[in-house]
């Protein structure tokens, strides 16, 4: 069982009536040749990885390598426990954890990287707020881990999930596109429905760029893993209410891929372009680390 | 087209921040280690590119002496690889190279010295997601990935050698999968890598080292 793209992929969901996670759970033990139980294991594995870095960092705030960033999840967690969230328990739940995922990976800690280091946040961060918000159980999460990496694995044969290549628009984007894929099929929806999510998304980050400042994997990447959270919700909530997309995902990953190769070198992740070439940047990093 | 399993998408499960900077620093040093025999006394790093400008908001030396140390790119030890080292008894230095410039961004040269006082040096790149390749040994271009167990043969450009290491794979009854010959001059150092799909025995290198023309042999296991 494999396939090269989402019109496939919806074709075998279609004909088999299947979930897509369970055509992608499928996929993998035969084309890696594997036990359907040594795959499940494996998944498991990277959802407990994924669930300690989203935690840990709530309790044990930890300063990033470069110094950018650090506290923003137990910040996040301190206005929830007063109270004074504006966001509902799913999105602020999300946003908690996509940034603790990426405090976890700044202050080399253990992650998975979904589908790269700094894209790291989104599907945890999701996933994980469904979860506690739902009542979703584990097995639920790893079918939507699958479903999430059926969509991943289209962007990467596909399209790009460098930032070097195609900008953080094939990064979180693709990351965010993914978790919203993710998210719709845990909450019932059709296969259709979560690839039309996969596509809002993308439109919706469609032309983001990669700026690092000073080249790390911390600043402005937590800020836009929380973006992504926020945005994976809103294209699961639009797909789920009914509401159908005009381009199909394959040609949006086409689009992003299009929009990738013509942004300018400075913008996809040499950190010579946007945040990172900011004159104005406010000495809390480095200089506040070293003084 | 090479399949992409779902744990290329959701992974690999590696130490942060990067997956190039610091899960490709620890498998580059992870493949150059197993081309000398332990236990190594001295390690040296000359960092390029991208790695000398961003190597410590990166972790990359921790990843890349954690990778000589052995360790995975899942391993929560890698923060730790200075003092591990330190107590392992192994020197290590970390110099950035910034006035060679056409390399590949994420490029780093290797150079171990064993307990025997063997000395080995490697070019290594990371390319992307984690992956790497070694493009130098000993200063003469390769390319070697460490995906399949393979053979490196140091020996004289001189004729028959290919024939001679065919002839140790066949006799053993093992299906070689890629051969490759790099040669710094004509009757220079050479390096034939012969990949493979199994396991290789060790035996295969002391009748390879024995070979008249090979200096030495090593193996690597995929």
């Amino acid at each position: 069982m494999d396939f090269s793209s989402a019109a496939e992929l919806l074709l075998l969901c279609r004909e088999q009536s299947l979930p897509i996670s369970e055509v992608m759970r499928r996929r993998e033990a035969e084309l890696a040749d594997a036990e359907a139980a040594a795959v499940d294991a494996r998944m498991r594995r990277a959802l407990a990885i994924m669930r300690e870095a989203a935690h840990t960092p709530l309790k044990e705030p930890k300063r990033s390598m470069g110094g950018f960033i650090g506290g923003e999840a137990a910040a996040l967690a301190a206005r929830r426990a007063a109270g004074a969230s504006v966001c509902g328990d799913v999105l602020g739940l999300a946003l908690m954890y996509a940034m603790a995922v990426m405090e976890v990976n700044a202050s080399m800690g253990l992650i998975v990287a979904a589908p790269t280091a700094g894209s790291a946040g989104v599907v945890p961060g999701l996933l994980l707020a469904l979860a506690e918000a739902r009542g979703f159980s584990d097995d639920q999460l790893i079918a939507g881990l699958f479903d999430a990496g059926a969509v991943g694995y289209l962007a990467m044969r596909n399209a790009t999930v460098a930032g070097a290549v195609g900008g953080c628009q094939a990064e979180v984007g693709v990351a965010a596109a993914m978790a919203a894929s993710a998210a719709v099929e845990l909450l019932g929806g059709t296969p259709e429905q979560s690839l039309d999510a996969a596509t809002t998304v993308l439109m919706n980050m469609l032309g983001l760029v990669c700026d690092p400042v000073q080249g790390l994997v911390e600043y402005p990447c937590q800020n836009r893993n929380a973006a992504g959270v926020a945005n994976a919700l809103a294209a699961a909530e639009i797909a789920l209410s009914g509401i159908k997309q005009h381009i199909r995902f394959d040609d949006m990953l086409a689009v992003m891929y299009k929009v990738g190769q013509a942004m300018p070198a400075e913008l996809r992740e040499t950190a010579r372009g946007g945040c990172a070439a900011c004159a104005g940047l406010c000495a809390s990093g480095r200089a506040a680390k070293n003084s | 087209m090479a399949f992409i399993s779902v744990f290329d998408v959701l992974g690999p499960n590696m130490i942060g921040p990067s997956s190039s900077h610091t899960a490709g620093a620890v498998n580059v040093a992870r493949l150059a280690r197993q081309m000398l025999e332990p236990p190594l006394a001295e390690v040296e790093f000359t960092l390029y590119g991208s790695f000398a400008e961003t190597y410590q908001g990166h972790g990359t030396d921790c990843a890349l002496l954690g990778g000589i140390l052995g360790f995975a790119t899942d391993d929560v030890r890698i923060r730790d690889s200075f003092a591990l080292a330190a107590a392992a008894g192994l020197k290590y230095s970390f110099t950035p190279n910034f006035t060679e410039t056409d390399v590949h961004p994420n490029t780093v040269d290797i150079k171990m010295t064993n307990a025997a006082g063997k000395t080995l040096t490697v070019r290594g790149e990371s390319v992307g997601g984690g992956a790497v390749r070694l493009v130098r040994l000993n200063g003469v271009k390769i390319e070697f990935t460490g995906e399949y167990c393979s053979v490196i043969v140091m020996q004289h450009d001189i004729p028959g050698m290919i024939a001679q290491i065919g002839g140790a794979f066949a006799r053993r009854n093992i299906n070689i999968a890629f051969m490759h010959l790099f040669r710094e001059a004509k009757k220079g150092r050479a390096y034939t890598i012969v990949e493979a799909d199994e396991t290789l025995p060790h035996e295969l290198v002391a009748e390879l080292q024995a070979l008249p023309g090979v200096q030495d042999a090593i193996i690597v296991q995929a």
